[in-house]
């Protein structure tokens, strides 16, 4: 292995920056350790290695010419195969867009582009965003480089796999119901979900339109915060963007990381601080409230009471708005066409092609959000979720007059094996439990590394105000600066 | 008592647009009918009084500045159509369904 890939992406712009090393070096470096593990790992699920040297000399042209370079120039970024990539495959780990080369870039990748860093694939996701282990992916899972038996997470597992297997620095992912903090957590990497509309969804692959979020993956806090920088702010292609400045996160995990938390209160979830989550998770979580108090933060418990409905609301909602948003692979403008022999009917057309292109759990939510929308069904299903969603964001804001952000584990459980929860669906649902509240609300959560349970990582969530984005990160830095972070074994 | 039963799948799934088979239609009948049940918990909350959120953010009438910006052609919109004919998204036949059937 390589140093390059096992440097920080502040320290790869600073290496390029100042010639030490050149843009080509750092992404040859990182090329090389994908084709040495990727096989085990499946982080990527397409690899653009020439798009990537030439982003990458493009880099260090621009540095020859004296031209100013950004924070992040020349740091090598794995994107989440749900935001549309120009001339470059995006899948959304479905069969159903296998060999689609979208003719335009989303927002946030012509804003990756526009920083300088060097997009080397795209990487593996549960089918559509939907999925907590990528074990729903079309193309088979992603491995968690901890434990290659186990799940990186979902649905960004190939984004978190590739930042613990060090085949890249920096990833982008995608936040519906825990997406990004999830995968996370059971890698030991940091994700963050931003303020719902604080970043872009234009040319993000649409799954549920109310809480889908991309933001940034990386292996330390400031690298996450430098990389929400880049990617996040006002977007006039996308109506639900808040035409705001995004909060000054890299200025907040730069004071976090001198330890000191003095001043800042945070809220232990009374309703997620025990029940339902592993006794070793639990564990780890205590001592890191405890890590938290010696850094000078006031601790204090707090009853979330409507959290315990945000599961089921968010199964509800989230579901209703797939099957709205999927309409759209019908087997005529892009992708899949099945059985068109000249005799069928549009209809049975687009049936045979939404059978054979989606898999298993895409075909259960739409079908679920397809009867919670029904006439008869629609005030007892997706009418009741909505009110609940009032109430989780009453229970957030009645929080927040309290403290400063809430603290809970990220996720139940540790990185589960592979095969443990696909025969039951729901059981793989429980792996949001900790998450789902936040997307509903649309505020801001992060997970940051907090110790390991059994030999596997465990996440801290931090959840802060809409808009807030930069309190999550000065006390994900803070605990950063006291705990470290976690390197898995060797591959 | 079941939440819902495989007839209803077996609706809900043509109203998706989706050609199930006879096994996918048993098996998930029951993985349905679980997750129904599970979310159904959603109707114990007294909410009759709040008001429904759809989104978290209040924003209405967004509009951008009404000025050219560049677009696709119509090589690139139709780039990732499976069938294509003069310039156009060619599609099955649309017209007498009833003749199918």
């Amino acid at each position: 292995m390589s140093d390059l890939t096992t440097k920080t992406a502040v320290e790869i712009a600073a290496l390029v920056a100042g010639g030490e090393t050149s843009a080509v070096e750092v992404t040859q470096a990182h090329l090389d350790r994908i084709a040495a593990v990727d096989d085990r790992v499946h982080a990527f699920l397409h690899v653009d290695a020439e798009g990537a040297l030439a982003a990458a000399r493009a880099v260090d042209e621009r540095r020859a010419a004296g031209e100013p370079l950004g924070p992040l120039a020349g740091v090598p970024v794995a994107v989440k195969d749900v935001l549309a990539t120009k001339g470059v495959p995006t899948t959304v780990g479905s069969k159903i867009l296998e060999g689609w080369r979208p003719p335009y870039d989303a927002t946030i990748v012509e804003r990756l582009r526009a920083a300088g860093t060097v997009m080397l694939g795209k990487t593996n996701m549960d089918e559509f965003a939907m999925g907590s282990s990528t074990e729903y992916s079309a193309y088979g899972p992603s491995r968690n480089p901890w434990d290659l038996s186990r799940i990186p997470g979902g649905s960004g597992g190939g984004s978190s796999a590739a930042l613990a297997a060090y085949e890249a620095p920096l990833a982008i992912g995608s936040d519906t119901g825990g997406s990004i903090r999830q995968p996370g957590a059971v890698t030991g990497t940091v994700g963050a979900k931003p303020t719902y509309g604080g970043t872009s969804r234009y040319g993000l692959v649409a799954f549920s339109s109310s809480l889908d979020t991309p933001g940034p993956c990386a292996r330390t806090v400031l690298d996450a915060a430098l990389l929400h920088e880049a990617i996040g702010g006002h977007d006039p292609r996308d109506s639900t963007s808040i035409p705001q400045p995004v909060p000054d996160v890299v200025a907040a995990a730069k004071r976090g990381a001198s330890g000191d938390l003095t001043g800042v209160k945070l809220g232990i979830v009374t309703e997620f601080s025990g029940e339902g989550a592993e006794p070793g998770v639990m564990a780890v979580f205590r001592d890191t409230v405890d890590t938290l108090t010696k850094l000078g933060a006031e601790i204090v418990e707090i009853s979330c009471p409507h959290f315990t409905y945000a599961l089921p609301a968010y199964y509800l909602i989230a579901p209703s708005e797939c099957s709205s948003n999927l309409a759209r692979f019908d087997g005529v403008r892009f992708g899949l066409r099945v059985g068109d022999d000249g005799n069928r009917s549009l209809e049975e057309v687009m049936s045979l092609t939404r059978e054979a292109g989606f898999g298993p759990e895409v075909k259960r939510r739409i079908m679920i959000g397809t009867y919670a929308l029904s006439s008869g069904y629609y005030d007892a299903y997706y009418g009741q979720a909505q009110k609940v969603r009032t109430l989780i964001t009453r229970d957030f804001t009645a929080a927040f007059e309290q403290v400063d952000a809430l603290i809970s584990p990220t996720t139940p459980f540790v990185a589960f094996p592979i095969g443990a929860r696909t025969s039951d669906p729901y059981q793989m649902y429980l792996a949001d439990l900790f998450t789902i509240p936040t997307n509903l609300y649309g505020g801001p959560g992060i997970s940051v590394p907090c110790g390991l349970s059994d030999g596997l990582p465990v996440g801290l969530q931090v959840m802060a105000p809409t808009m807030a984005d930069d309190r999550m990160y000065r006390v994900a830095a803070a605990l950063e600066s006291a705990v470290g972070t976690f390197t898995p074994p060797a591959l | 008592m079941a939440a819902i039963s495989r007839e209803e799948v077996a609706h809900l799934a043509r109203l998706s647009r989706l050609a199930v088979t006879e096994e996918e239609l048993d098996t998930f009948a029951g993985q349905l009918d679980v997750i129904l049940q599970a979310v159904a918990q959603v109707g114990t909350v007294a909410a009759a009084d709040i008001p429904p959120t759809s989104h978290s953010v209040p924003l209405t009438n967004v509009l951008r500045e009404d000025v050219e910006t560049p677009c696709l052609t119509p090589e690139e919109a139709l780039s990732g159509a499976p069938d294509v004919e003069e310039q156009r998204f060619r599609v099955p036949r649309i017209l007498n369904e009833d003749l199918a059937s």
